[in-house]
């Protein structure tokens, strides 16, 4: 248990002392006050049936910014150890594979949890200014910010793959930057394929993390999501794992 | 403490090892010997678990190195050619975080952390970030780094390259005061340094090891032995006809400056001929300012054998 709390401990700190973190948290809490901004512009227009909230997580510069984040975040995370070498002393020592592998991703993942963390003063600020509330029920507060996370989680065991597959760490950037559009677009096939059957098209909805989003972001937390993202993180991590001993495999 | 039996690893393309064949006994400093690309790191590699082996097995301390990998480790201290740190950490840190992978507990990671920063001269530089430090104070890092856990056996992979003469010293010396407590293998093509530390001597050319012995018998063992250096006033005399009458003598080359000519000359293995070279010269009349012996070094034998064929 000590050497995996030594290797999370490690990782959290690596990600810390890098300038880049600083710059990429500047720049997050920067767009996330741009987009407070302009959703609460959005409710000034006129009467509304969306929240607060509701109009927050469901721009589009949230989700752009979200997809450029996360490769940006986990592209240095195995990619960084075998361009420097590191990874000889690491894999060196007697620790564990799925040891290394689980404590990059939880490093990466806590890293993009304390990033969000601040945003939810926008939200109090909302309530104590406005008298208005922010959200329609206590859930939705809940809501969001679990699927933020469980999005988040998802996409960065994405990224924690594509960095394990090269030594290049723009190619992982690249690689999770694709993966995670394709992931995110996939909902969006039925504008583009004609004749797609409504069964396919519903079918295809459930895989969409815009819907999820919306669902979630009104106080109604459906369980099938949430098995969706903590299943294929399973999945992810899993072949991050193979792929991270396959250097065993290479006689 | 460390075995290792008909060892091969191919790449495609070309063979680094092939059939490698050794063992390193409990207490023994051994230092593998060779050229650039021969299979030194590659060996070490395997030995510490880094990559795996096309054919043949390994163990260290009884464990093989494949299938029990983990308990391998735990008994090896192993420093990798370049020495690759974290370049953002300080000095004590990055030890601390390194005894506690290997699995020391809190209080005494502290202590041996404490140790080892003393025994590797560390104290100045003990906060210090990794990333300002110099070669030389990276390098004890690194040697540090593996000696922290107190393991039975140390791989270190040319632990002195890209030092001083100073630090070459230094670390010598202290590789020395190591063997005392532990086995250790490590590799160079620093000559001299590995004839003062080692008791046995691998040297590994082309994947093959090409001999394997302590360093005053691989010099004993070289075909031709340095030779012998006079330098005589000979006068009118041809003083190579003369020397050539001596029979222990094989050849002999002469370079003149002025009266002085001084004769290098190989004579068979074993053998001393300067008694008979000096009772020449008195015989001739020859005044002589310099008989001396010229004894092989380690780099006679290293030459000799890695380009036996060439």
């Amino acid at each position: 248990m000590r050497k995996f709390f030594a290797l999370l401990g490690r990782e959290l700190k690596s990600y810390f002392y890098s300038p880049i973190a600083w710059v990429v948290m500047f720049f997050f809490l920067f767009l996330t006050g741009f987009m407070f901004y302009s959703a609460v512009k959005f409710l000034t227009l006129g009467p509304t049936q969306v929240t607060l909230m509701e109009a927050f997580f469901n721009q589009v510069p949230f989700w752009f910014g979200f997809i450029l984040l996360i490769p940006l975040i986990t592209m240095r995370t195995f990619s960084e150890e075998w361009k420097m070498g590191t990874i000889e002393t690491l894999m060196t020592a007697p620790v564990r594979d799925w040891q290394v592998v689980l404590t990059k991703f939880l490093g990466a993942f806590i890293f993009y949890i304390v990033l969000w963390i601040p945003t939810t003063i926008y939200f109090r600020i909302f309530t104590m200014i406005s008298n208005a509330p922010a959200v329609r029920s206590d859930g939705a507060y809940y809501g969001s910010y679990l699927m933020i996370f469980l999005i988040g989680m998802f996409y960065i065991s994405v990224g924690c793959l594509a960095s394990a597959l090269t030594r290049n760490q723009i190619v992982a950037g690249v690689i999770s930057m694709c993966s995670i559009m394709c992931l995110f677009f996939f909902a969006w096939i039925s504008f583009f394929v004609l004749n797609v059957s409504p069964v396919l098209s519903e079918f295809i909805g459930y895989f969409s993390a815009i819907d999820h989003m919306a669902t979630f972001s009104k106080g109604l937390l459906d369980t099938r999501p949430i098995v969706y993202y903590v299943s294929m993180t399973a999945l992810v991590l899993y072949l991050t794992l193979q792929v991270f001993q396959s250097r065993k495999w290479k006689v | 403490m460390i075995k290792v039996e008909h060892l091969t690893k191919k790449y495609p393309g070309h063979t680094a090892i092939r059939d490698l064949s050794f063992e390193v006994g409990k207490g023994e400093i051994v230092g593998f010997l060779g050229p650039n690309g021969a299979g030194k790191s590659t060996t070490m590699r395997i030995l510490s678990s880094f990559m795996p082996a096309t054919s043949g097995s390994a163990s260290i301390a009884g464990y093989n190195v494949f299938t029990q990998s983990r308990e391998a480790r735990t008994h090896l201290g192993y420093m990798p050619e370049n020495v690759p740190l974290y370049m953002d950490m300080r000095v004590n840190e990055y030890l601390s975080y390194r005894a506690a992978l290997k699995g020391l507990g809190s209080r005494r990671a502290k202590e041996r952390v404490g140790d080892v920063i003393e025994l590797c001269s560390l104290n100045e530089m003990e906060k210090r970030i990794i990333g300002t430090l110099s070669k030389g104070y990276r390098q004890r890092v690194g040697l540090a780094d593996a000696l922290v856990h107190d393991p039975d056996l140390l791989i270190l992979d040319e632990p002195t390259s890209g030092l001083d003469p100073n630090q070459i010293r230094q670390v010598r010396e202290l590789i020395k005061n190591l063997g005392k407590r532990h086995t250790i293998l490590l590799s160079s093509h620093i000559l001299p340094e590995v004839e003062a530390t080692c008791s046995r001597i691998i040297i590994i050319n082309k994947g093959r090891i090409e001999a394997s012995d302590t360093p005053e018998n691989l010099v004993k063992q070289l075909r031709t032995s340095g030779g012998i250096r006079l330098e005589a006033k000979t006068g009118t005399d041809s003083g190579i006809e003369q020397l050539q009458r001596i029979t222990s003598i094989r050849d002999v080359s002469q370079t003149t400056d002025g009266e002085w000519t001084t004769f290098l000359l190989r004579i068979e293995a074993g053998m001393d001929a300067r008694e008979e070279i000096f009772r020449l010269c008195v015989e001739r009349g020859w005044a002589v300012r310099e008989l001396a012996n010229q004894r092989a070094t380690l780099e006679d034998v290293f030459v000799e054998l890695t380009h036996a064929d060439a």
